[in-house]
């Protein structure tokens, strides 16, 4: 045996990156801050809407039928006593606050958003996972898929909502379903790019197990991509969402969501505008600012992608 | 040489933006190339190199790197004052650039014949039929057969030395004064190499262009400089005829690159009589071959492969792209499964032994792959990624990183490199920690799959010698793939030397090299660049 060779060459820095810097440039994007700032406004008006003013949003009052917005009238409180109330958007054909019923809509809408993004990207990041590594289950999980995606996401989320009794389990249940294929398809091919690496090949040479393998060296490479397809599947699942409610197939109409609203101020809409027009506002701006939030997302996350 | 220079660099600066390693990527650089003269500019990674190409070119990024100072004169005229519509009508007429990698210089959606065509429709006025004459005509120039059928053909039916002759037609089919060309063999096998070397230095003499030839290559310089410029950390050390920098070289550092290149005569070894620690009998991949649907071409990428490494000794496979060397390798490290045949590893036969009953195999075979920059988890700590295997066969942390400390200290780093992470150190390191990582596991056989080709030649020399080092402390069967035949007459003992899939010799390395029996492998020993030159006989 020889004697240990000098240190040659100590661990000097060749290109130290301060690892803060993604997260600074992403608080700097002006995408990130405006959409980042009406989402935040939306969930704090879906969370606070008992505080801001609200009456009960499935209570009906038919003497107050399709009054415009601003309309004034005195109704009775819950303890009984008689207060003056604005009607800031006007009252629906039933007679219900729409001003109330938009800002409750918020907590059906956004729950539905997140709840759906965060099901859809955990079930295909597993099924990708899977499909991305195990060779001989590739063909059988993706032509699946393939399958799903063949039928157009509103007809399959019908059908599936039609085998369920309508509510919010079921719409969620019929959002997820056409989302997974997409999520699984974007997982699957990072996997099969990864898996190239000689990095992951390292691994398994170190002996490490499958199953931790993907966890250690494959997964912290679709985190990245998963957040920003996560914010987008946020943005469509609201929009399905209302799109179910306003066919009449999505949650019961007596809860208050925008799709409803605009279900109900359908019929009336040419002369009584402001049952679609305030919901729409709100859904609109919702679903800018989420997908405003994905943009910036990926610009900052995955530079090499916003250049394309 | 004679009257004005073709291009004239005078003082040119070149400033990084803020952050890098240093203030300038090129600093203080003057050079010229006259006509009917090959300039090769030589140096290391991150030498500044093609940088001064790309100034030359006007094709640096935007706002990214700036000229500061200095004059570029093309012919008299300075192309760093030159407006971006004047850039344009130079390049192409007056210069022309030929780069490294064929496959991407060319657009895959366009004909052959279309992407010459197009030099000569924006810069010429001629009809189409002189057109289609003139790159015809080009096309015969550079030995290409049957231009006339190739003219319609698209880059992915050619070969990539072929499309690195077509990149050179369409470089020179409007006679430009100067040729630059960046690395312009390094992506192509030996062979191909001397060609395109051969056709560039005679498309040269032909037509009096002066050439600006960038490499790190010292074979390369020897086979095709007039003059040599040595570029280190942007600046110029030493420049001159090509004889008297190879021979006499002044400076210490141009003095240090020339011994590092690895002489292609081999010393004589003693042959290696240790038990034979891996061994493969009839080892074959097949490629491809019947889909579902379709009956797919197969490709026998290793056919009938037999060889032994012993303990303590290091066998080399060499061959060009496509030979089936780095098959061979990854189906002994079973990160494939070989087609038909055994390996036997002392007693067992790995060859086809599912992942589960294979994994108390895995840590006797360890691998050092070719990229430094890939082989390590970029996201994990380089303790992290040695102790892995470690623990993975049972070791506890605490030990794991003792023994990781040691190996990173035998590697010659020092061991608080285990808190960091890969991007904080160069190729060289990163390839010694990858060695570290592989010896953490105890291995009996260590396969080095082009482990020193992506590195420096001064790097080079300090990683082989480490891994003669290892292979003498722990005893190890080495199994050292490359395409290099210098690296391989420096550290093999036995060489093997495939073609197409198959072993067409093999010998001691001193009788491969002095005295080789297969036509091919006289052909790859005749093609090594710099051959008449004698690199490394005075180290």
């Amino acid at each position: 045996m020889s004697a240990e060779p000098a240190i040659l060459d100590t661990a000097r820095p060749v290109a130290a990156r301060p690892p803060s810097d993604a997260w600074r440039r992403l608080f700097r994007h002006p995408g990130v801050l405006v959409g980042g700032f009406i989402l935040l406004f939306m969930v704090i008006v879906g969370l606070c809407a008992p505080l801001l003013g609200t009456i009960d949003p499935s209570g009906i009052n038919p003497t107050v039928r399709n009054r415009l917005p601003g309309f004034e009238r005195t109704i009775r409180a819950d303890d009984g006593t008689e207060i003056p109330f604005t009607f800031r958007m006007g009252t629906d054909s039933l007679g219900r606050d729409v001003y109330s019923r938009v800002l409750y809509g918020a907590r059906v809408s956004i729950l539905v958003g997140v709840i759906v993004a965060v099901i859809s990207i955990v079930v295909g990041l597993v099924i990708g996972l899977i499909a991305g590594y195990v060779r001989w289950l590739d063909g059988i999980i993706m032509r699946f898929m393939d399958g799903l995606m063949a039928i157009p996401a509103i007809l399959l989320a019908i059908a599936l909502v039609s085998l369920f009794r309508a509510g919010l389990f079921s719409v969620i249940v019929a959002i997820v379903v056409p989302e997974i294929p997409r999520v699984v398809r974007l997982v699957r091919s990072i996997v099969l790019s990864v898996r190239e690496e000689p990095y992951v090949e390292a691994a398994i040479m170190a002996g490490t197990p499958t199953p931790k393998l993907l966890i250690r060296h494959v997964l912290p490479n679709t985190v990245a991509p998963l957040i920003v397809q996560g914010t987008f599947i946020c943005a469509s699942a609201i929009l399905i969402e209302a799109i179910l409610s306003f066919l009449g197939i999505g949650i019961p109409p007596e809860t208050p969501t925008w799709g409803n609203i605009m279900a109900e101020g359908r019929s009336l809409f040419r002369v009584f505008p402001h049952n679609i027009f305030y919901p729409g506002i709100f859904l609109a701006l919702t679903v800018l600012a989420v997908n405003m939030l994905g943009d910036g997302l990926r610009d900052t996350l995955d530079p090499k992608m916003a250049q394309r | 040489m004679q009257g004005e220079p073709v291009l004239d660099i005078r003082s040119l600066t070149v400033r990084l933006p803020g952050g890098a390693d240093r203030m300038n990527a090129v600093e203080e650089v003057s050079l010229s190339v006259h006509r009917n003269e090959i300039v090769c500019i030589v140096g290391e990674s991150g030498s500044g190199k093609s940088v001064t190409a790309f100034t030359v070119m006007g094709l640096l990024p935007k706002g990214i790197l700036v000229p500061t100072g200095g004059e570029v004169l093309l012919e008299g005229e300075d192309v760093l004052k030159a407006t971006p519509q004047r850039l344009r009508d130079l390049r192409g007429t007056r210069m022309a650039m030929i780069f490294q990698e064929p496959m991407t210089a060319l657009n895959p959606v366009l004909t052959i014949g279309d992407q010459v065509d197009e030099v000569l429709r924006i810069h010429t006025q001629l009809g189409p039929r002189e057109r289609k004459a003139k790159v015809i005509d080009i096309m015969a120039s550079i030995r290409l057969p049957d231009p006339e059928r190739l003219f319609d053909a698209y880059p992915h039916q050619i070969s990539g030395g072929q499309r690195q002759r077509i990149m050179i037609a369409a470089a020179l089919v409007l006679d430009p004064a100067l040729l630059i060309a960046d690395e312009p063999t390094t992506a192509l096998d030996v062979t191909t190499q001397a060609q395109i070397l051969a056709l560039i230095k005679d498309l040269q003499r032909r037509r009096g262009t002066g050439v600006l030839f960038i490499t790190h290559d010292f074979g390369v310089v020897a086979e095709i400089a007039d003059r040599v410029v040595v570029m280190q950390n942007g600046r110029v050390v030493e420049q001159g005829p090509a004889e008297a920098v190879l021979r006499r070289p002044t400076q210490p550092y141009t003095r240090m690159l020339i011994e590092a290149v690895p002489s292609l005569e081999p010393k004589p070894r003693a042959a290696i009589a240790g038990p034979v620690a891996v061994e493969t009998v009839g080892l074959s991949k097949i490629y491809g071959g019947g889909g579902l649907f379709k009956k797919e071409r197969t490709v026998r990428a290793a056919d009938n492969v037999n060889l032994a490494v012993r303990r303590g000794e290091t066998l080399g496979i060499v061959g060009e792209s496509g030979s089936g060397k780095t098959t061979v390798a990854r189906c002994i490290a079973r990160l494939i499964a070989p087609s038909s045949g055994a390996i036997r590893l002392k007693d067992a036969d790995i060859a086809s032994l599912p992942e589960r009953r294979l994994r108390p195999y895995r840590r006797r075979i360890q691998v050092v792959f070719q990229d430094p920059y890939r082989s390590l988890n970029p996201r994990r700590t380089v303790g992290a990624s040695i102790i892995e295997g470690p623990m993975n066969f049972g070791l506890s942390e605490r030990d794991a990183l003792d023994r990781a400390r040691s190996l990173l200290r035998l590697v010659g780093l020092s061991p608080d490199a285990l808190e960091r992470y890969p991007h904080q150190f160069s190729g060289g390191q990163r390839q010694r920690i990858a060695i570290a990582r592989a010896l953490a596991m105890e291995p009996d056989v260590l396969i080095a799959d082009e482990a020193v080709s992506a590195l420096d030649v001064s790097v080079q020399a300090q990683v082989l010698d480490l891994l003669d080092d290892i292979k003498r402390r722990f005893d190890l069967a080495v199994l050292f793939i490359t395409h290099d035949l210098r690296v391989a007459a420096q550290i093999c003992d036995r060489i093997m030397v495939m073609e197409k899939g198959i072993v067409v010799e093999d010998g001691p390395t001193h009788r491969v090299f002095n005295a080789p029996e297969h036509p091919y492998t006289r052909a790859l020993l005749d093609a090594a660049p710099g051959r008449g030159f004698g690199f490394g006989k005075a180290a």
